[in-house]
């Protein structure tokens, strides 16, 4: 579309500039030869110049600067590259010694746990032993009292009883007739609290 | 009439009158712009190749991607054995590009609106092409003109065709940039008349139609000398590569 109007609107121009011909003289400047050598000199002269500068001198220069920049890009994107491998390894080397020392760590837990572990089953043991040891003094002891106590009772009941029997009657009375009775008393009073 | 549109492309002499021989070589207008060019072109990719900042400058930005465009052009279009020619190419895309775009400032002067300029350029392509062509081929550049898979029968004709082809090629690169730039440059001044004509009444349909117009020349200034430049690197493909 625009380029319909584009072409049209030049073709309009050219008529246009065709009527303005007709008006006055001459015609298309570019067709007049006048100045067509002029032209061509000084076209070969300058744009000549321009290749030979820019060919010579500019050229090679932009071309070298933008060479440079590219191996500078380059190394540096090498550097870049080789630091990454450097840190990557380091980052493994890291997380090794980490999960090493997690190990490690692990280890010393458990020999620490084992051994108070251990510690505290052989204090456990002594003390149990040396409860046991009291426990079972103690029990003897128990017994050995268990076993005088009827006696000793007995004796007291029997000094009690002729005591009592001295004051209720006012004489002396046989010991070992009270001793048989307190014996035969306590044993069956005894076995009533001591079953056995 | 100051309005009309031609008389911008009028080439007149600045200073004297310089003859060598039959030849008149005075410093025209044409001449003047064709030196302002180059002296521009020259300048930026001087500036912006001077230093060599890891970082570019804007200048030095502007020189490597101009020189990173057209090395890809080249190598796109016509191999990496046109390297030699890279620095011609470039040359010629920058001299073009930078002549058309100074015509685009008002009271300048459009050199390549001139078909002389244009043809002058396009001639020495095409001979220079034709040159490397059987320098590399020697006389087997002439199958450039026998494309092969065509029928025995058919074959005077495409023969014929193709040599005229390739002998309009000057011709047709030459009027292509050259008529462009002029019709552009006749039509924005035939609008600019237009606005004068028309007054503060009228005048601005086309005063706005102009600087949409002046937009789409300066793409058509860049486009036909990119175009100049991409055709010759076709023809130098066709030269150094030979296979139709």
């Amino acid at each position: 579309m625009i380029k319909k109007i584009y072409f049209q609107s030049i073709f309009f121009s050219f008529l246009f500039s065709m009527e303005a011909f007709s008006a006055e003289s001459g015609g298309m400047p570019q067709l007049n030869p006048e100045f067509w050598i002029s032209q061509i000199f000084w076209l070969t002269l300058t744009f000549g110049i321009l290749y030979l500068v820019l060919s010579k001198l500019i050229l090679p220069k932009i071309s070298a600067n933008l060479e440079s920049r590219k191996s500078q890009i380059l190394e540096n994107i090498e550097a870049a590259e080789k630091q990454r491998e450097d840190s990557e390894t380091k980052l493994k080397d890291y997380e090794e010694i980490i999960s090493k020392s997690r190990l490690d760590a692990k280890t010393i837990f458990n020999q620490a746990r084992e051994k108070a572990l251990k510690d505290i089953n052989a204090k456990r043991e002594v003390l149990d032993k040396q409860i046991d040891d009291e426990i079972i003094k103690a029990e003897q002891e128990i017994k050995i009292l268990r076993e005088n106590a009827p006696d000793k009772i007995n004796k007291i009941a029997i000094e009690t009883s002729s005591e009592l029997v001295q004051k209720l009657i006012g004489a002396e009375i046989n010991n070992s007739s009270i001793s048989a009775i307190v014996d035969d008393l306590s044993r069956r009073n005894g076995e009533k609290y001591y079953g056995n | 009439m100051a309005a009309n549109p031609m008389t911008q492309f009028n080439v007149y002499r600045i200073g004297p009158e310089i003859k060598v021989g039959a030849f008149d070589i005075s410093f025209t207008n044409a001449s003047l712009f064709m030196i302002i060019s180059s002296v521009a072109i020259l300048l930026i990719f001087n500036l912006g190749s001077k230093k060599n900042s890891l970082l570019p400058n804007k200048i030095q930005l502007l020189a490597e991607l101009s020189y990173t465009f057209v090395s890809k052009m080249i190598s796109d279009t016509a191999g990496s054995k046109a390297k030699p020619y890279f620095a011609f190419i470039f040359s010629l895309f920058m001299f073009v590009l930078f002549c058309n775009m100074f015509g685009m400032i008002p009271y300048t002067f459009t050199v390549t609106s001139h078909i002389i300029v244009t043809f002058v350029l396009a001639a020495f392509i095409f001979i220079g092409v034709t040159v490397i062509g059987f320098m590399k081929h020697g006389l087997g550049y002439l199958k450039l003109f026998v494309p092969s898979g065509v029928p025995a029968v058919l074959l005077p004709l495409i023969v014929v065709i193709e040599i005229i082809s390739y002998l309009s090629r000057p011709v047709s690169l030459s009027v292509r940039l050259f008529a462009n730039m002029m019709a552009g440059h006749t039509m924005m001044k035939v609008f600019g008349g237009f606005v004068i004509s028309l007054g503060i009444v009228g005048g601005w349909l086309p005063l706005s139609f102009s600087v949409a117009l002046t937009g789409l020349e300066i793409l058509v200034a860049f486009l036909q000398a990119y175009v100049f430049a991409i055709l010759t690197c076709i023809y130098l493909n066709d030269a150094l590569n030979l296979h139709h």
